[in-house]
């Protein structure tokens, strides 16, 4: 069962990967990415990590996503741009055929055994667990990146700021 | 395990039945019933079958048939697949959402452990705001692919509005949540059991908060700039008819059964009467024998959180038709320069009691 619910997410999250890179309506190929998000989550699912799956959707799929959404129907993106895009589609196969092979040599010299791997304890992705270790042994990690996102806050504000004064 | 396929299988049916076979309807009915009698009108009483007008309850099938008897219209040069992905896009969200919900408390049935919630998942709360915040995506593809201007304006003003009160929902959450510690919806309703542990007496404020940025998240008025008729025509829906149209309808009448379904889980003792739990309940009923007490007791509780459920569509619905709609600089304001720091100071204060505890 388990097995069965990895193979359909994972080739979920393919198959609307590839739509994303090569469709041609930049619209089509943000909701494209939107669904990889959901297939993701769903993978994180099956992996016990129901926390990392929650915010996957909440933070990539329903804040990022909403954004990008924004800036292409503002911008007025049209599908010109996307063509270029879909020229471009042998040189994308290409590069991930080569990314590919690339990490199955890499798994294969590193000599990780997949199957080796023991399955992890199921309270181990819970919301309690994963925040009790960030707020533990990660704290200072943690702590950083809130103050690079403080920083990068302020400095959104202060460049949106700016160029208001300068049309006046 | 095939008892539990089973339970599963009821509850989602009864959700379902409850939601989409007396909710949506209904609520069509009541709003319309509800506008009326704000505005001293009579209302919808013209629906009759053989002269029985029943106060108007056969509207509901009749605007069922004339909806399923419309031309599905699309509009010239819009994005077909999108336009008609959009509605659904919509009303999935509020329809998934309820299955964090839970509805009653847990139950020994038949030697069966009966849980009355769909998904008992340890990231509940998340998961609310997970498809809360996919419905802004349904608004906004909406008023994209309709190719109007009116459309596209509504589309841009639910989204940006939807994204902002998101962000102050997610901090009362956060009061809620630390007081409570769990974001497991079945466990903060099972800890209000104790009445001055509800949430409203925790939270009062987290409380006022969050049921006003939910209204303003479900885009009703007087939060409905988005489809502010005197300004967009009818903003991101305007280019949608027949049973699509409906669709966006039904999100939002399921959405607030979902809001009524949230506040009285949070702050209003979820299933629980008053001064009344589980193992009382089932010691009232225990002349029926240990399931039929299980029976009357799951009865009793699903009563309960309906009701409660009930009385805050009502509310909604009597906010709805008292209050004339803000401008939009006006929402924005409320939420960003208002509601955020309130939140904020709600957190820090929550905090404070909580350590000196």
């Amino acid at each position: 069962m388990q097995l069965l619910m990895f193979y359909i997410f994972s080739l979920g999250a393919v198959l609307s990967a590839t739509l994303m890179v090569t469709n041609i309506k930049p619209v089509t190929a943000a909701m494209n990415l939107i669904m990889t998000m959901f297939f993701l989550a769903g993978l994180y699912v099956l992996l016990d990590a129901h926390l990392i799956a929650a915010l996957q959707i909440i933070v990539y799929a329903g804040a990022i996503m909403v954004l990008f959404l924004f800036v292409i129907l503002l911008l007025n993106i049209h599908e010109k741009e996307g063509e270029t895009a879909r020229r471009k589609v042998i040189i994308q196969f290409g590069s991930i055929a080569i990314v590919g092979s690339l990490f199955i040599a890499m798994a294969k010299l590193s000599a990780i055994d997949p199957l080796m791997i023991k399955a992890v304890d199921p309270a181990f992705g819970t919301t309690k667990s994963v925040g009790k270790l960030l707020y533990t042994d990660y704290l200072l990690p943690f702590e950083i990146a809130s103050f690079l996102l403080l920083a990068a806050i302020v400095g959104a504000v202060i460049l949106a700021k700016r160029r208001i004064d300068d049309s006046e | 395990m095939v008892a539990d396929l089973i339970e599963s299988i009821v509850k989602i049916l009864f959700i379902f039945g409850v939601n989409i076979g007396f909710f949506s309807p209904i609520l069509g009915w009541v709003e319309r019933k509800q506008s009326a009698l704000m505005q001293d009108r009579v209302g919808a009483n013209r629906a009759d079958i053989f002269g029985y007008t029943l106060i108007g309850l056969f509207h509901p099938i009749a605007d069922a048939i004339k909806v399923l008897t419309k031309e599905d219209f699309i509009p010239d040069g819009a994005d077909r697949l999108i336009h008609t992905l959009a509605p659904f896009i919509s009303l999935t969200p509020a329809i998934v959402a309820f299955a964090v919900i839970p509805f009653g408390g847990q139950y020994e049935l038949f030697g069966h452990r009966v849980n009355l919630i769909i998904a008992d998942l340890d990231v509940g709360l998340l998961f609310v705001f997970a498809f809360a915040s996919l419905a802004s995506f349904g608004a906004v593809l909406a008023g994209w692919s309709s190719n109007n201007n009116w459309s596209f304006l509504g589309g841009l003003r639910a989204s940006a509005q939807m994204l902002s009160y998101e962000v102050v929902m997610g901090l009362n959450i956060i009061g809620v949540i630390m007081v409570y510690g769990t974001l497991r919806l079945s466990e903060i309703g099972a800890m209000q059991v104790n009445f001055f542990d509800w949430g409203i007496f925790l939270q009062p404020v987290g409380f006022v908060l969050f049921f006003t940025c939910a209204i303003a998240e479900n885009k009703r008025a007087p939060f409905d700039v988005a489809e502010a008729e005197s300004e967009l025509v009818a903003g991101y829906f305007t280019e949608y008819s027949g049973l699509k149209f409906v669709m966006f309808w039904m999100g939002e009448f399921l959405e607030i059964v979902t809001i009524g379904g949230l506040v009285t889980t949070m702050f209003f003792g979820a299933w629980h009467l008053p001064f009344v739990s589980d193992q009382m309940l089932l010691n009232f009923f225990r002349f029926a024998g240990p399931n039929g007490a299980a029976i009357l007791a799951i009865l009793v509780n699903i009563i309960t959180f309906f009701t409660k459920v009930i009385f805050f569509i009502w509310l909604q619905m009597t906010i709805r038709w008292t209050l004339p709609r803000f401008r939009y600089d006006q929402v924005m304001r409320l939420g960003w320069k208002m509601f955020l720091p309130i939140a904020l100071i709600n957190i820090f204060i929550t905090g404070l009691v909580i350590l000196v505890k």
